[in-house]
């Protein structure tokens, strides 16, 4: 199962001129893989996360996420399948502000239709594991950074997802703090869970087993390692 | 999943409260008003009905058509075709009526003591009473034994008592009528005046036949007025009084009808109508202010989508469907309305109670005005919430989550 892409071409219309993001692009992530996407900015890899994490559709190719054909489907089948198999982990927490921590990792579930008792009961569940039991009650902005990146991974995991994109998700944080997410991420992949890192830091790369970079919208490398920092 | 966008949607609105009741304020302007001026057109309605049914409003007036001699036709009124007899007549054969009542009228100059007073000395039967709603404030009303004994007795209109006894109680003392006393046996309690600006208390009353005989000398009438029992009969009862009195006058074929009669249904139509056009003037004006309410809406929800761009992309990423975001503002909007409506309802009632005291007009308070405008500004909620819920939920994700 897990991610295959095949020909995927992305392009946009800038003015007159067609602009190519991605450019047949052929990919395959296995389950339970854990793949850094590397390169700079402009280079194609924010577009490239958009279309795996099903925020977008190719212009041209197909692309099979757990065996179903993303690339033909409605906004709202889109908004199904995000809600379903992917978790997202952002740059900037992306965390409600209005709401207290533990409704924010809750807010998936709304989505997906969960009773409200199942909903907290799961949400608390996952603070728990990510050790901000005590932070449940607390709005966003009474957290630190590190621990907002925290329950916006418990969010990402509350709805059981097959695979975790994770866009820069230690560009905010301070050395300490990226060290402890990092580690987060380093223990779903033990789990057995897709990671997928979005990354222009070549030492949070080095934290996947595998790291493709990507430049002018077309795959440059895609190197596997054999093992490295657990 | 209702439930939850119910709770997302009262939370963004307290989370604003000023502007929430802001926005909220124009609706219940709206609706206030809406229901205020409503109330007011339909007091106005209620005043003029009440005013014209005092009259008689099933009634119909039998006059005597117009004299004509070799052509020349005089005044409508001026046959003295119609007698007292006709009355009787229609009283026992035509269904459906009430009571029957003829009378004559003439002016004359009423003496009492050293004042003075011409008026309108009218001779009636009993039945009168009735028809026109007349009450007697004091003493008593003209009866059948004074109609058959053609006894002098007089029943004084109000103006007239005022003006002839002052404040004296006139019961039981005498008052002169070309040159002849009458012993007055009532005052009939005051009637204000008429649609038409007559002062309806400008009046003696007699009995008719005293007025026909010993008064102006006549053996016709001068109208027949005639109360029908039910207002949906006007038209067939009508309809048989005038064959009746063509047969009785020996009128066939296409000769002309000697006596007319009319109803008063046509005037309470059209003062029905006219105040009808009252209610509707005042209240679309209001309904005006409504809508301004409903685009005050909108103009927050479009604010608030754009405000929210951030948290909409958030949500979508995480799964929400068109449909979802869709009903969240809408919520959002219908609540302002829903709340809005209510404290219109409020201020709308409370706004009539503060008309009618204060501004001493007449108000009242139509449960169907309220139904309405609530429904309205629920209605308005939703229609006006429409575009930028829908804003919203087309958002692009990707777009909405990169906005700052």
């Amino acid at each position: 199962m897990g991610i295959v892409l095949k020909d995927v071409s992305k392009r946009y219309q800038m003015g007159e001129e067609l602009v190519a993001a991605l450019e047949d692009i052929s990919l395959e992530i296995m389950d339970g893989e854990f793949v850094a996407i590397m390169g700079p900015s402009g280079s194609g890899k924010s577009t490239l996360m958009n279309i795996l994490g099903c925020l977008d559709r190719p212009s041209d190719g197909s692309y099979l996420l757990d065996g179903y054909e993303v690339a033909n489907m409605s906004d709202d089948e889109l908004a199904k399948t995000r809600n379903q198999r992917i978790g997202f982990v952002f740059q900037n927490f992306n965390l409600l502000s209005r709401i207290s921590a533990w409704e924010n990792v809750a807010l998936p579930l709304i989505y997906a239709r969960v009773s409200e008792k199942e909903r907290l009961e799961r949400a608390a569940r996952l603070l728990d594991m990510v050790g901000l039991s005590a932070r449940k009650r607390h709005l966003p902005n009474e957290l630190s950074g590190g621990q907002r990146q925290r329950v916006a991974i418990a969010r990402a995991l509350v709805n059981n997802p097959s695979i975790i994109m994770a866009d820069e998700p230690t560009g905010n944080l301070d050395s300490r703090s990226s060290v402890d997410i990092m580690d987060i991420f380093s223990s779903l992949h033990g789990e057995g869970r897709t990671v997928i890192l979005v990354t222009h830091e070549p030492d949070i790369a080095e934290y996947a087993k595998r790291i493709i970079t990507v430049r002018d919208g077309l795959i440059l490398s895609d190197q596997k390692k054999e093992s490295h920092h657990v | 999943m209702f439930k939850e966008s119910i709770t997302i949607a009262l939370r963004a609105l307290l989370s604003n409260k000023l502007r929430s009741v802001l926005t909220m304020l124009g609706i219940i302007i709206g609706v206030g008003a809406v229901i205020a001026m409503v109330s007011v057109g339909l007091g106005v309605r209620e005043k003029v009905q009440n005013s014209i049914a005092s009259l008689g409003s099933n009634m119909l007036i039998v006059t005597p058509g117009a004299a004509s001699s070799q052509g020349v036709r005089s005044a409508s009124g001026s046959s003295i075709t119609l007698v007292a007899d006709d009355a009787d007549y229609i009283r026992k054969t035509v269904s459906g009526i009430d009571y029957v009542a003829p009378t004559v009228s003439k002016q004359y100059q009423l003496i009492a003591g050293n004042q003075n007073w011409t008026t309108t000395v009218q001779g009636i039967t009993p039945d009168y009473m009735a028809i026109r709603s007349l009450t007697v404030g004091s003493g008593s009303f003209v009866t059948e034994r004074d109609i058959s004994a053609r006894n002098r007795v007089a029943v004084l209109g109000a103006t007239v008592a005022e003006n002839l006894f002052g404040s004296v109680n006139p019961v039981g003392q005498s008052v002169r009528i070309n040159n002849t006393p009458y012993q007055i046996i009532g005052v009939l309690d005051s009637k204000g005046q008429s649609s038409m600006g007559q002062d309806q208390d400008d009046i003696v009353m007699i009995p008719l036949t005293t007025a026909q005989e010993r008064l102006i000398g006549i053996n016709y009438v001068h109208s027949i007025n005639v109360q029908v029992t039910k207002m949906e009969s006007m038209d067939q009862v009508q309809e048989k009084i005038t064959s009746l009195l063509r047969q009785q006058h020996k009128i066939f074929g296409s000769k002309e009808d000697d006596f007319t009669v009319r109803n008063l249904t046509s005037i309470m139509e059209m003062a029905t109508e006219t105040t009808g056009t009252i209610t509707m003037l005042l209240g679309s004006i209001a309904a005006i202010s409504l809508l301004v309410g409903g685009i005050g809406i909108m103009n927050i929800m479009m604010v608030s989508v754009t405000e929210r761009t951030r948290e909409i992309g958030i949500r979508k990423a995480l799964g929400a469907t068109y449909r979802d975001i869709m009903l969240q503002f809408l919520l959002e909007s219908v609540v302002i309305g829903l709340i809005g409506g209510i404290g219109g309802i409020l201020l709308g009632i409370a706004a009539a109670y503060a008309i009618s005291i204060i501004g001493g007009l007449n108000t009242v308070i139509s449960v169907m005005s309220i139904i309405v405008s609530f429904g309205f500004s629920i209605a308005i909620g939703l229609f006006f919430g429409i575009y930028p819920a829908r804003k919203a939920a087309l958002l692009d994700p990707i777009e909405a989550l990169r906005y700052e």
